[in-house]
């Protein structure tokens, strides 16, 4: 079966935004996931939260449910919980679940819930046109703080990890194949996916020329069932290199499994 | 042995320090009369702490229908000194003081006929009737109509719902969740309903203003939900242990943006456990949220009740299509939306939408027809009317008894939508009088302004504590006379 996975909704992100990047790594991943029958088309459900990034489930054909800011990961949690066999996705941003709804993001790491969250991480609110967020880095001169940000930013990887996460990864926007490598090996994870995707924001905060030049994949080799090292790996001096891939991927009871039990 | 007793009413009082077992002995007692056919009403009255402080059980009995608790003891049953002092002044002439302790010793006084309390739960009971809180058998509702799950996060008094059902979880069936926070709470219900599971959640008002914005979601998105909202003393954290009625107005406009939804406030045990299955019933037959609003006397008193499992039915929604079937694909979201689920910002859209969403009034209108949204108590023929809504029915309808002259009872069961025929019809050219647990008197508000009829006489109480039946007679009978 052919899958038809665009719909007529028109595409209203800033011209060469990499969410577009991201809308179609994830349209070839589901695409790959369900012809090698790993998913049904119709058990996959794509949340959203509210920011830029949560115009995706508009220009996805497939179950989708935008919730309120930041609240997407509850909802998503309520869905796997009432239909076991759902595959549930959520996209989104670091205002919506690092931001207003990050209690909700530690909490599900902590349970181990069966879902999948993909940050678009901008480091920047940028649909309500361009403040400083929990991922800005200190100094950022932003519409809210016009002098430069006097907060350090989150480590969103070490804040999952160090919350129980059992599947944690990072990925760059531009890497179609990286990216959509990265969400599958997530949806095939059993437990709670956390992946970075580094979306560099052109109109508000453009770090494209800064991430090129720092982004490497890590090795095949490198070990991803100690937590000691991936908190370690995820640390990295961000101004030096930043890693991409899978730092963090083990096998734990999940919470709809336990609740089942 | 009914000399002493206000007519045919005796009240017990046991007191003594958080962790004695006051509560307990109370139940224990007031259960062995129940089971014995007597009508039995219990109070609590407790501090927001865990070890010491002074806790107060009080019972009220009867051979016949009791509706509430009196103030005045017949007997007071006293774990420490502390409690003799406190109640000293409540004590009728020639009542008994039981002192001695601990307090299971009670069973040396001779004319009390719960004398034996040791071997009490050994003895045959009366089991046609339960003793029950209004928290436990609205619980007791919501599983006759099918509950998949209830969510919530612990705040007095709606915790002991929560405990309830927790206890009555099966590996295939019920699940009961306790997520980080009420946002968490109410969200992962919508993804619940979302996907096709019949959910609950219950707080007290508090949490539910912190569940605001996604109750407003559920209307937008029309998704079924039922929310137990428990009142106490307000506002803020208030008086975490006493009641009020004064979230009417909030609840009624809770969430922001206009979208239909329902408010059923019941007045006892009974109607707690109706207004439970009602609630879950009607949130699945009109995708909307339901809320069933109580209060701390509602939730944790006891009374006397029969709770009828086979009058409920679970009535699903066939129309509703979920994530997980073929072909179908299912769109949900807090955006304004077209029919498939698409964002829109068109007016004509936007309006359709509003149109769309408000097109089931006329249904849910239609569905009240067969519902008791507002009952008629006492003498239907009176020209003297007591309106009331929530757990004022109990403390009214006992105060009755004493009524000098005779009195229709206009219990406001429904708060939204509001039947204003019916109550305009029942309160037109009478002599009214408003009770509430409130200082800004919201139902006489409510009653204005939806029938344009200005209740002058209203008996508001703000001070935490119950409506005391006597009390209530005595202003009453004193403002008719």
């Amino acid at each position: 079966m052919e899958l038809n996975l665009g719909t007529k909704i028109k595409i209203t992100w800033c011209p060469g935004c990499p969410n577009s990047q991201i809308l179609v790594a994830f349209r070839r991943a589901v695409t790959e996931l369900v012809s090698e029958e790993k998913i049904k088309i119709e058990n996959l459900v794509a949340f959203a939260g509210i920011g830029c990034h949560g115009k995706i489930s508009d220009y996805l054909n497939i179950n989708s449910f935008t919730s309120l800011h930041g609240r997407l990961i509850p909802a998503m949690t309520g869905a796997k919980c009432a239909n076991p066999e759902l595959t549930i996705v959520g996209f989104s941003g670091d205002g919506d679940s690092l931001d207003e709804g990050v209690e909700h993001l530690i909490h599900s790491a902590k349970r181990n819930s069966d879902i999948n969250i993909f940050i678009h991480d901008n480091r920047v609110f940028a649909l309500t046109t361009g403040q400083a967020d929990a991922l800005s880095p200190k100094g950022f001169k932003s519409k809210s703080t016009p002098f430069g940000s006097i907060e350090e930013p989150f480590n969103p990887l070490l804040l999952v990890l160090s919350a129980g996460a059992t599947f944690v990864a990072r990925t760059y926007a531009g890497d179609f194949d990286g990216t959509k490598r990265i969400m599958q090996e997530a949806v095939k994870h059993k437990g709670f996916s956390f992946v970075d995707i580094i979306q560099p924001c052109l109109t508000f905060f453009d770090t494209r020329d800064y991430f090129k030049e720092k982004i490497y994949w890590l090795g095949e080799d490198f070990p991803t069932n100690d937590l000691k090292v991936a908190m370690e790996k995820v640390q990295e001096k961000n101004n030096e290199k930043v890693p991409l891939g899978i730092f963090y991927n083990i096998d734990k009871p999940t919470f709809e499994e336990e609740l089942y039990k | 042995m009914f000399e002493n007793a206000q007519k045919d009413i005796l009240t017990i009082g046991v007191g003594g320090a958080a962790g004695d077992g006051v509560k307990k002995a109370g139940i224990k007692i007031a259960d062995f009369l129940r089971g014995r056919g007597y009508e039995v009403y219990v109070s609590f009255e407790y501090p927001s702490l865990i070890r010491g402080g002074h806790n107060f059980t009080r019972l009220s009995f009867s051979k016949n229908r009791i509706w509430c608790d009196h103030s005045k003891l017949d007997i007071l049953i006293a774990s420490n000194e502390e409690s003799v002092g406190l109640h000293r002044s409540e004590l009728k002439e020639g009542a008994k003081i039981i002192t001695d302790m601990p307090l299971p010793k009670i069973s040396e006084n001779p004319e009390i006929i719960f004398s034996d309390i040791e071997n009490m739960s050994k003895m045959p009971f009366d089991t046609k009737t339960e003793l029950i809180d209004g928290n436990t058998a609205f619980a007791k509702g919501l599983q006759a109509a099918g509950l998949d799950f209830y969510l919530a996060y612990p705040m007095t008094p709606a915790t002991s719902i929560l405990h309830y059902l927790a206890s009555k979880q099966t590996p295939e069936g019920l699940k009961v969740i306790q997520p980080e926070n009420e946002i968490s709470v109410i969200n992962m219900a919508l993804g619940m309903a979302y996907a096709g599971k019949r959910a609950a959640v219950g707080t007290a008002t508090g949490g539910f203003a912190l569940m605001q914005e996604a109750f407003s979601f559920a209307g937008m998105a029309e998704l079924p939900l039922v929310v137990a909202v428990a009142q106490r003393q307000a506002p803020a954290t208030g008086v975490p242990t006493r009641s009020s009625q004064s979230d009417l107005r909030f609840v009624i406009h809770a969430g922001h943006g206009e979208f239909p939804r329902i408010v059923i406030s019941p007045g006892d045990s009974e109607e707690s456990f109706r207004a439970g299955a009602d609630a879950l019933n009607l949130a699945w037959k009109f995708q909307v949220p339901v809320i069933v609003l109580l209060d701390k006397i509602l939730s944790e008193h006891l009374m006397t009740s029969v709770l009828d499992e086979n009058s409920i039915s679970i009535e699903r929604n066939e129309n509703i299509i979920f994530p997980g079937t073929p072909e179908k694909i299912v769109k949900v979201t807090s955006y304004e939306h077209d029919e498939n689920g698409f964002t829109t910002d068109k007016p004509e859209d936007i309006k359709k939408a509003v149109e769309r969403r408000f097109e089931k009034m006329g249904k849910i209108e239609e569905e009240m027809q067969n519902i008791e949204t507002v009952k008629i108590l006492g003498d239907k023929e009176s020209e003297n009317v007591v309106v009331f809504f929530g757990s004022t029915k109990c403390p009214v309808l006992e105060a009755s008894k004493y009524f000098d002259k005779p009195a229709k009872l206009v219990q406001i069961v429904w708060l939204e939508p509001f039947d204003a025929e019916k109550v305009k019809k029942e309160l037109e050219n009478k002599r009214v009088i408003c009770i509430e647990g409130n200082h800004n008197g919201q139902l006489a508000s409510l009653i204005r302004e939806k029938t344009g009829i200005e209740i002058k006489d209203k008996i508001l109480k703000y001070n935490s504590m119950p409506f005391d039946p006597m009390e209530l007679a005595e202003k009453i009978n004193s403002l008719w006379s």
